[in-house]
């Protein structure tokens, strides 16, 4: 791995995580201004609301400019950070032609999608 | 407590957690869960998405430094994630099963152990190169990294015990909602003989992806709660910024000691409560 990759895998965390937080102050930002001064109660856990509990309903709810589905939104995009430096590391492993880091970066990748996507 | 002041005091609590986490080098997530659980309150489920969100955050912004800098080997790093990531997956059935209590106790241990663990005095690189074996040369793990004056190269060895630890490490970051730094480069440090710099800047590279394995699981069962879980990204995003600046100062060891007696209060904390629910529920 050479030192422009190395570059590269380190941009694309840090935009991932800009991106993320900004996404998730915005998303306060409304939550805040409609829902600041209603009380709320973590005691007991009662889980989240089926919309907000997966990638599909998630954006579905941030792009309604919900205050609690944009911050979701931006939590999703921290999540997702990893995974995008493990698919860019695939793509540098393929172009090395290093067939053996090339299976170990797809099983992890296969891991971290079986995961999202859990049911 | 209505929203607006609930945000502002985690979101302060979790600055002081991420600033502290950074500069002593135990990562945020220690702190958030005994802060939210025994100071705020928190269903200790809620607790730990929020915090696994923390330690991906704090973990991806550190990351990225180090790996610019040329410490993070990125192929031990790949390799040992399939211990950590399966690790986590299977944490996080566990976290779904287990009672909260035990959940609880079960921190608190942990607690202790990493608070001994990275309290322990380093022996800086020694300069004698180990010997490899064959697993790591198959596997081309043997890498260089970067000193003051040009590089300087490295073998690895003990490869499949190094797997092992990286398996439990990410258990306990499933389990838990933690990054579980410290058994991490306990791995790489003492179990692989990697330089001590280069274990930890791998560590941090390998945090962020073995919090995402166990995060969907999380997600889609309701462990991440918006509301809660902003204020306590963006304070710990903050406080490890600004820890990060003031790293390597001479008041940092005096700080490690403070906040080594604080980490044992809280897991003690942890376990009572955590004994005192299942006993008496």
């Amino acid at each position: 791995m050479n030192h422009g990759m190395e570059m590269l895998v380190g941009n694309l965390l840090r935009s991932g995580v800009i991106l993320a937080g900004a996404t998730v102050f915005a998303g306060s930002a409304i939550y805040l201004f409609y829902h600041g001064f209603d009380v709320v109660h973590y005691k007991t856990f009662q889980g989240e609301p089926e919309e907000l509990c997966h990638v599909a309903g998630i954006v579905k709810n941030a792009f309604t400019m919900h205050g609690r589905g944009l911050i979701q939104l931006g939590l999703l995009f921290l999540i997702a950070t990893p995974v995008a430096r493990v698919s860019l590391s695939l793509i540098i492993f393929v172009r090395q032609r290093d067939y053996l880091y090339t299976a170990v970066t797809l099983l992890v990748l296969g891991i971290l999608i079986y995961s999202l996507l859990y049911r | 407590m209505n929203v607006l002041a609930l945000t502002g005091l985690i979101g302060m609590g979790s600055a002081v957690a991420g600033y502290l986490g950074s500069l002593t080098g135990l990562g945020g997530g220690f702190i958030i869960i005994p802060l939210l659980t025994l100071v705020f309150g928190v269903d200790i489920r809620y607790a730990v998405g929020a915090s696994l969100i923390a330690v991906i955050a704090t973990s991806s912004g550190a990351a990225a430094a180090y790996v610019k800098e040329g410490f993070s080997n990125i192929r031990i790093g790949m390799f040992l994630e399939i211990a950590t990531t399966a690790g986590a997956i299977f944490g996080a059935f566990l976290a779904l099963r287990l009672p909260t209590h035990a959940i609880a106790v079960i921190f608190g241990l942990v607690l202790m152990n990493s608070a001994y663990l990275s309290g322990r005095p380093r022996e800086e690189e020694g300069g004698d190169v180990v010997k490899t074996d064959r697993l790591a040369l198959l596997l081309k793990m043997n890498g260089t990294y970067p000193v003051p004056r040009g590089s300087r190269s490295y073998n690895v060895r003990s490869v499949p015990s190094g797997f092992g630890l990286m398996a439990i490490a990410g258990v306990l970051s499933g389990l838990l909602g933690i990054g579980s730094g410290a058994v991490k480069v306990l791995a790489m440090d003492q179990a692989m003989r990697l330089p001590f710099k280069v274990s930890t800047a791998t560590s941090n590279f390998m945090i962020g992806v073995t919090a995402a394995a166990s995060a969907g699981i999380y997600l889609n069962k309701g462990y991440i709660d918006p509301g809660l879980t902003m204020p306590v990204v963006l304070g710990v995003l903050i406080g490890s910024t600004i820890g990060a600046r003031h790293l390597f100062g001479a008041e940092t060891k005096k700080l490690r000691m403070i906040f080594g007696v604080v980490i044992v209060i809280l897991a003690a904390q942890m376990i009572y409560s955590g004994l005192k629910g299942w006993i008496i529920p």
